[in-house]
């Protein structure tokens, strides 16, 4: 039986993490030097480095301030940047969490303020670390998966055996969520056949073209040189690769970044633009990708690499599955998963279930590789969406 | 009937090219389709080779699914790469060699 922390909401969070937040760039060293005193407990920065107000920053920033692993928060202000920190720091009281609105101009100076930010956490982390979990169930998990730094065996190794625990997950109950339509581009056809509905088709397939146009427009896919130093050729043999991390079962819906699953199943995450292309790349990393599947509500992320990427993330643990084996080799200490192996003989199923097993344990609370190595990095940018259409959550 | 190549990873029946599963280097004689075709530069894990001769024009099948297009005729056992595919969709972008 799984446990995790229970909020207000009704969700379950599966770690209790403080979250300091800076909300301007200008306000990013006070924040992170407040919690430099605490790098081996679960006090993780995050922050919004923009001084311009954008909808979609606000909401992604309320998403992850009130996400089921956060128990607490203290906002860090410069004091006249235009992030709504009123707002912001209304939605995490209402949501019952423990909140602080530290305004470095306004307490006087970096000082007093990293002064003031350590007093809140030393009141408030050790009744975060003392609570206690409550049952909880794998149909309450919400699970992410991205890949970063593919190369030609991911899509042989790693990204099936995710696709077949995200299977094994979503018929647990699970909410499921893949994503990066960029890097869809060539499987709209294919992935729109598995949709519950033939209007959620229509908006997959939308999606997908939409990520074309813009890529289109940026005048580079989602493609980094590595790629194709590890064998790989065009964008849609990437997607192709990206897909399989899908499993095979029904999509039961889409979602925009902020937008938590109604129910279990598997969802896809448009995480392009709407609009003209306005703020440049979608994302413009990997790191922002899975603050997107956070603000979702993913409990943990799965990472899939092929040339070896070694990131975590701030607030959600990342699983890193390794789909080739000579970078496992390599880099076997940032790697939870050796999915290369299956290249060297070991059955497809025999990974797929490791990996379901282990999401098990690590939402029971074991820490990930990149955990334990205190990997938790974050970015957010700017961009702007319209709110879902009727026919993305046909089931909700 | 030869033995298939465990070097060589066939996806999909109707697939043109064929993936290397373990870094080769140069000089290595690989077994495709009845030929011994000996590799004139290293490859790495997870790239590809012709499985067939190749025209240019034709589409790049792996898995089964179109993933580019050949800009130029490749030889059986040749590597298939950015140099003689190109995508459908938005262009393959390679740091340039300093």
């Amino acid at each position: 039986m799984l446990t995790g922390y229970p909020r207000n909401d009704g969700r379950k969070g599966i770690r209790n993490t403080l979250v300091v937040a800076y909300l301007v760039e200008c306000a990013h060293h006070v924040a992170r030097e407040i919690t430099f005193a605490y790098r081996d407990r679960d006090v993780h920065l995050i922050g919004f480095p923009g001084c311009y107000p954008n909808d979609y920053s606000q909401r992604m920033m309320e998403a992850l301030c009130t996400h089921p692993n956060v128990g607490a928060v203290l906002l860090v202000s410069l004091g006249c940047e235009s992030f709504n920190k009123q707002k912001l720091g209304k939605v995490i009281k209402a949501s019952g969490r423990p909140v602080e609105t530290l305004v470095i101009q306004g307490v006087g100076g970096t000082g007093p303020t990293i002064d003031a930010g350590r007093a809140f956490i030393d009141w408030v982390l050790p009744e975060l670390e003392a609570a206690v979990r409550a049952p909880m169930g794998v149909d309450e998990l919400v699970i992410g998966t991205v890949c970063g730094g593919s190369d030609g065996t991911s899509g042989i190794t790693g990204n099936p055996a995710a696709g077949l625990s995200f299977d094994r997950l979503a018929a647990d109950g699970a909410a499921c969520i893949f994503e990066e339509t960029g890097e869809l581009i060539g499987c709209e056809h294919v992935m729109a056949d598995r949709a519950a509905t033939p209007e959620l088709a229509v908006e997959l397939r939308g999606a997908v073209d939409k990520a074309a146009a813009y890529y289109a427009q940026m005048g580079y896919g989602s493609f980094a040189p590595g790629n194709a130093d590890g064998g790989l050729t065009t964008i849609e043999e990437k997607s192709l690769g990206a897909y399989a991390k899908s499993g095979s079962g029904q999509i039961h819906g889409m979602l925009k970044p902020g937008d938590v699953p109604p129910k279990g199943g598997l969802y896809l995450l448009d995480v392009v633009p709407d609009g003209d292309p306005k703020f440049g790349f979608p994302n413009i990393n990997d790191n922002a990708e899975i603050a997107e599947l956070m603000a979702c509500g993913c409990h943990l992320t799965y990472f899939v690499t092929g040339r070896g990427s070694v990131v975590g993330s701030a607030i959600s643990p990342v699983i890193k599955i390794c789909a080739n084996p000579e970078t496992y080799d390599r880099m076997a200490g940032d790697m939870d998963v050796n999915a290369g192996r299956i290249l060297r003989g070991s059955p497809l199923t025999e990974v797929g279930d490791e990996i379901y097993d282990l999401t098990l344990a690590v939402a029971g609370g074991e820490a990930t590789k990149s955990e334990a190595l205190g990997h938790r990095e974050f970015i957010l940018t700017y961009k702007t969406f319209e709110p879902l259409g009727p026919a993305c959550l046909p089931a909700a | 009937m030869t033995k298939p190549d465990v070097r060589l990873i066939r996806l999909a029946e109707p697939d043109n090219v064929l993936m290397i599963a373990t870094a080769l280097a140069a000089g290595e004689a690989l077994d495709v389709a009845g030929e011994t075709i000996p590799l004139p530069a290293p490859l790495s894990l997870g790239h590809k080779i012709a499985a067939r001769p190749i025209a240019a024009g034709e589409t790049i099948l792996k898995y089964n699914f179109p993933i580019g297009v050949a800009i130029a005729d490749i030889p059986l056992g040749a590597h298939v790469h950015v140099h003689n595919v190109r995508s459908d969709y938005t262009p393959t972008h390679v740091i340039e060699e300093a």
